[in-house]
């Protein structure tokens, strides 16, 4: 069944996205990651035969959550592409 | 091929809630607490979906009075309510911290604590409260004065 | 702060709770008492191709009025906490040429794609919430676009004002002829075509005109808050 394999692939894709957004210096990418979170999430929904949940969470989650990230980052002064100073993450 | 199915889908949202919780927890800078929320709240709405799905449902929609088995509606309104409101906590949550970055200047968060104890302390009028590794008093504290570990009988009443 | 192995045990441990107790759930067959209720009833009573969108406004029509009511909060709480931008700030100069060409070729298409999902929230997936998120997009890329030029924050909040004062009044006219604080009202109409479900296109155009236009207005002054000095 291909099915199967395609939440499989969704939910490895999912999880490594998870991590990568917590363990990634560069905030631009963190927040690259969580929308590609959002956007495993909204395909599962599709899957699960949830179309109106599907659409929520693709044009709220990673739409909007990921533009008003992306708009927070400029103003957070963290916009920068190099690595950023020691205040970093756990892990 | 049913147990992978179901295994994969509740290990997918259960892993997204434990990522999560251990970002929040753990992490120190305000930007990845705010990631992490967010990615806790995608993992509960996962589950909550999960509650709902049938094997032989379709999608909860009605077309030309074709209507087989349908999946729970119930789960998926709540979770419509659900997503909208995360984006609206994730707003305010981004509000706050870039007021944070304009008063101190720093996303650090254990620095940012230290600070604002000290300001409010400050503010309040009260002393900063004495550490409990360095003993009060000036440096070099005086040497200790020899006292008997029992008290003599005369000092008795 | 936790220390590290305290936290990594108590979130190991919550997963682990959470497992054992999906575990118990029967996955692919739930009995669902209500769901079963909703789905046999809902083409009749409510009269929405959408079975969902008539849980969400018909059903359940009080949690829409909640969320709409968080979500207020939320904005006004953001807006009040960014406060006003302390002026004498260099404004940002207008984006390159794709970007100006692209955000108003963009502009109409996603009003149009924007009120034709709210419209249609009853029949196909969509509704109120997702169209007023792609409105407050069609406002906010010209900002982008040219941040001189901000649409006034008054006229915004007038229309906010108005819509949710429209989906309360509607709610309210219901309590008046039905005794019932929400209820559909107007009939339905045939299943599937666009006047039908009687108030439930009403209440999404409200509440997707809500939602838009606070959104845009808490995005427009998240773009006009002070941005630190680049390192």
């Amino acid at each position: 069944m291909t099915m199967a394999w395609i939440i499989v692939l969704m939910v490895v894709l999912m999880l490594a996205s998870a991590v990568a957004a917590l363990v990634l210096r560069n905030f631009l990418g963190a927040v690259a990651a969580t929308s590609v979170v959002s956007l495993g999430v909204s395909v599962l929904f599709v899957l699960l035969r949830a179309p109106d949940v599907a659409l929520t969470e693709a044009a709220v989650g990673a739409g909007l959550g990921g533009f008003l990230l992306a708009l927070a980052l400029q103003r957070l002064g963290l916009w920068r592409l190099e690595v950023q100073e020691a205040a970093g993450d756990a892990e | 091929m049913i147990e992978l199915t179901s295994y994969a889908l509740y290990a997918g949202a259960i892993g997204l809630l434990l990522i999560g919780i251990a970002g929040v927890l753990l992490c120190h800078h305000i930007f990845r607490v705010v990631l992490a929320l967010g990615i806790a709240e995608a993992g509960a709405n996962l589950l909550l979906v999960l509650t709902g799905f049938r094997w032989d449902g379709t999608a909860p929609i009605i077309e030309n009075g074709i209507q087989g088995h349908m999946v729970d509606p119930v789960p998926q309104a709540l979770v419509l309510t659900s997503i909208v409101i995360g984006v609206g906590v994730q707003a305010l949550a981004l509000a706050l911290a870039v007021r944070l970055r304009q008063a101190y200047g720093t996303l650090d968060l254990r620095e940012i604590r230290v600070r604002m104890e000290r300001d409010l302390d400050a503010q309040a009028g009260v002393a900063p409260p004495a550490s409990q590794e360095e003993p009060a008093g000036g440096r070099p504290l005086p040497p200790p004065v020899a006292r008997p570990l029992i008290a003599s009988r005369e000092a008795r009443p | 702060m936790l220390n590290r192995t305290g936290s990594l045990l108590f979130a190991g441990g919550f997963a682990f709770l959470l497992f054992v107790l999906v575990a118990g759930l029967p996955f692919g067959d739930p009995s669902m008492p209500v769901g079963h209720h909703v789905l046999d009833e809902a083409a009749d009573v409510v009269g929405a191709a959408n079975i969902v969108t008539s849980i969400v406004l018909a059903y359940r029509g009080i949690d829409t009025l909640g969320e709409l009511s968080i979500l207020f909060a939320a904005a006004m709480a953001g807006g009040l906490i960014l406060g006003h931008p302390a002026g004498g700030a260099k404004p940002a100069p207008p984006a390159g040429f794709i970007l100006r060409a692209g955000a108003d070729l963009l502009f109409p298409l996603l009003i149009v794609v924007g009120l034709y999902i709210i419209l249609h929230g009853h029949l196909t997936p969509g509704g109120g919430f997702q169209g007023g998120v792609v409105l407050a997009a069609a406002f906010v890329i010209p900002v982008l676009a040219r941040p001189g030029q901000v649409p006034s924050h008054t006229a915004l909040a007038v229309v906010e004002g108005l819509a949710g004062a429209a989906f309360i009044a509607t709610g309210l006219a219901a309590l008046y002829y039905d005794r019932e604080f929400l209820a559909p009202l107007l009939g339905q109409g045939r299943l599937g075509a666009l006047v039908s479900a009687g108030t439930l296109p009403i209440l999404y155009l409200a509440v997707g005109l809500k939602v838009g236009a606070e959104l845009a207005g808490l995005l427009i002054r998240f773009t006009e808050a002070d941005a630190p000095p680049p390192r």
